[in-house]
């Protein structure tokens, strides 16, 4: 092939073999006693349709490595490349309480610059692919939390980027809802095809999710371990493949703890 | 599409039925059905009685006084009755409606104008760093300065006109408005923001849907206390800078009563002044501010 267009057929190449590429990436903050090194030299590919689940103590910086991707704020030192602006979705479902579940994901699709014909079927479509078919003209604070967090979800999917962030979306949930929305998250994610990585610190949900765990060690956040997740589809949260490498995790994760208290 | 899966490993059913059935019994289980309407009865004996009998009490109380002989001197507390029949006297002359419509005319247009001239300031001063340095503390200091400080310079600039009264509005209510959207704007959730970016809203268009929406409670109670200092720098403004040409607003009839050492007429000016101000809140403000707060789910009921 021409040489002239190696870079161009580079960077293609690049956005279709990844949906987010990380590469040597570190981030440090102006602390109280001096600058400190948060994330120190991260390298992470997400492929394609992959989902990732990136687990870690506190003060692994996981979620300061979700802004980065995201774009809220830059590197210190290298590089991210994501194919498009990625969504994301927070913890709270930071749906804005001024308009119905409908209107957030047309705000969505608007901002995204879908003219304004096809913004309602298409917020129809995505809260019929959460299963919430009635909620279009409901306000927020009619929702309850797991229903939140499924329009906080349509919402993230209006964007139609090819990479969804997800920090700890269901750690405020009770336990019973965040079961069903792991289910809910893996069905749309096998759905939609879309690339998901996903922040959170509870081992058997990492499990649960994934198809690749990626353990982050803390203070500075650094990759420690990876894991391939090979369990089939439908996974339960308490099948005993789940459980036997979560606890495997777990072992790894308490041994990177541990090594906090020992200077 | 997950029906088709093949599931051989688990012994518990994921199938896509069962999770949509599931899924409905905890929305049905978790979301609270809207709060009822309360009914007419409900609202009268709640709401509108209790401050109807407090009204009812000081009119006993203030009768007793007259009557009983602890106060003889009409010049100095006249009898209900006197009032009433000082208000009767204005209705059938036709005046009554003319001293209300002359003021609040007068108070809606200053307050629209500094409606106009706030809002843009307010935003500005929230937005942009170095002007809230330059110029916020200003607009706060200028909040604690009574308007009725502003009357005699306004009438030495723009002479005994209408346009003065609007001066002096303005100089009363700009800082209020401004102030109410600063702060409403500094209590938006820095979540929402964040949120907004993500969603790809920048500049204006961040502005636009995010920003002001997510101010508006904190902005609608700029504008309640606005319209508050504007009526009553209006007062302040009718009072003192009283002429023919003026026509005659309830400032100015206040101070008619005065001059004529008619107690029934201070009382009556007095009267209107305050069912004016709490009219206009009650009519307008109040209700706007409510359902903002309702729609969001942010009015707690009692």
């Amino acid at each position: 092939m021409a040489t002239t267009l190696a870079t161009a057929a580079a960077d293609t190449r690049a956005a279709a073999t990844h949906a987010a590429r990380i590469e040597h990436v570190s981030k440090r903050f102006d602390g109280p006693a001096g600058p400190q090194l948060v994330l120190d030299d991260i390298t992470l590919d997400v492929a394609p349709g992959e989902f990732v689940t990136l687990l870690g103590a506190s003060g692994c910086g996981k979620s300061t490595l979700l802004n980065l991707v995201a774009g809220l704020d830059k590197p210190s030192a290298g590089t991210i490349a994501t194919d498009g602006r990625p969504a994301l979705m927070f913890q709270e479902h930071a749906l804005f309480p001024w308009l119905t579940a409908g209107k957030n994901i047309e705000l969505a699709l608007k901002l995204r610059g879908v003219p304004k014909a096809e913004r309602r079927p298409r917020a129809e479509e995505l809260l019929e692919l959460v299963r919430l078919h009635g909620a279009y003209g409901k306000r927020v604070h009619e929702l309850s939390g797991g229903m939140r967090q499924r329009v906080a979800l349509a919402r993230a999917l209006a964007q139609d980027s090819q990479l969804l962030l997800m920090d700890e979306p269901f750690a405020a949930l009770d336990a019973i809802t965040r079961d069903v929305l792991h289910d809910e998250l893996t069905r749309v994610w096998r759905e939609t095809n879309v690339s998901v990585l996903f922040v959170t610190h509870n081992v058997r949900e990492a499990v649960r999710l994934a198809q690749r765990v990626v353990l982050l060690s803390s203070r500075p956040g650094r990759v420690a371990h990876e894991w391939r997740v090979d369990i089939p589809h439908p996974r339960r949260i308490e099948d005993s493949a789940v459980a036997e490498l979560s606890l495997e995790i777990t072992e790894q994760l308490r041994g990177e703890i541990r090594r906090h208290g020992q200077h | 599409m997950a029906s088709t899966e093949t599931t051989g490993v688990t012994k518990t059913p994921g199938d896509g039925q069962d999770l949509a059935g599931l899924e409905a019994g905890l929305d049905a289980l978790e979301s609270q059905a809207g709060p009822a309407r309360t009914p007419v009865r409900q609202v009268l004996v709640q709401k509108v009685l209790p401050p109807l009998t407090a009204v009812l009490l000081v009119l006993v109380v203030w009768q007793a006084l007259v009557s009983s002989g602890i106060v003889d001197d009409p010049s100095k507390l006249p009898a209900p009755s006197a009032v009433w029949d000082e208000v009767r006297e204005a209705w059938l002359q036709g005046t009554l409606l003319d001293y209300i419509w002359t003021s609040v005319s007068r108070g809606l247009l200053g307050f629209l104008l500094a409606l106009v001239i706030g809002t843009p300031l307010g935003l500005v001063v929230a937005r942009v760093r170095f002007i809230r340095a330059a110029i916020g503390p200003i607009l706060s200091g200028l909040q604690s300065l009574p308007s009725v400080a502003w009357v005699p310079p306004a009438v030495l600039w723009l002479g005994l006109e209408n346009r003065m009264m609007y001066a002096v509005i303005l100089l009363g209510a700009v800082p209020s408005i401004a102030n109410g959207l600063v702060s409403g704007v500094d209590q938006v959730p820095p979540l929402f923001l964040r949120a907004g970016r993500t969603l790809g809203a920048t500049g204006l268009r961040h502005t636009w849907h995010i920003v002001l929406p997510a101010a508006l409670p904190g902005y609608l109670a700029g504008l309640k206390q606005g319209w508050a200092f504007s009526w009553r720098s209006l007062m302040a403004a009718e009072i003192i800078a009283s002429s023919p040409e003026l026509g005659i607003g309830l400032g100015q009839l206040l101070e008619n009563g005065r001059n004529a050492s008619s107690m029934p007429m201070i009382f009556l000016a007095i009267l209107l002044i305050l069912v004016v101000g709490i009219a206009i809140d009650l009519l307008i403000f109040s209700p706007l501010e409510r359902r903002v707060l309702r729609s969001r789910g942010l009015l707690v009921r009692s």
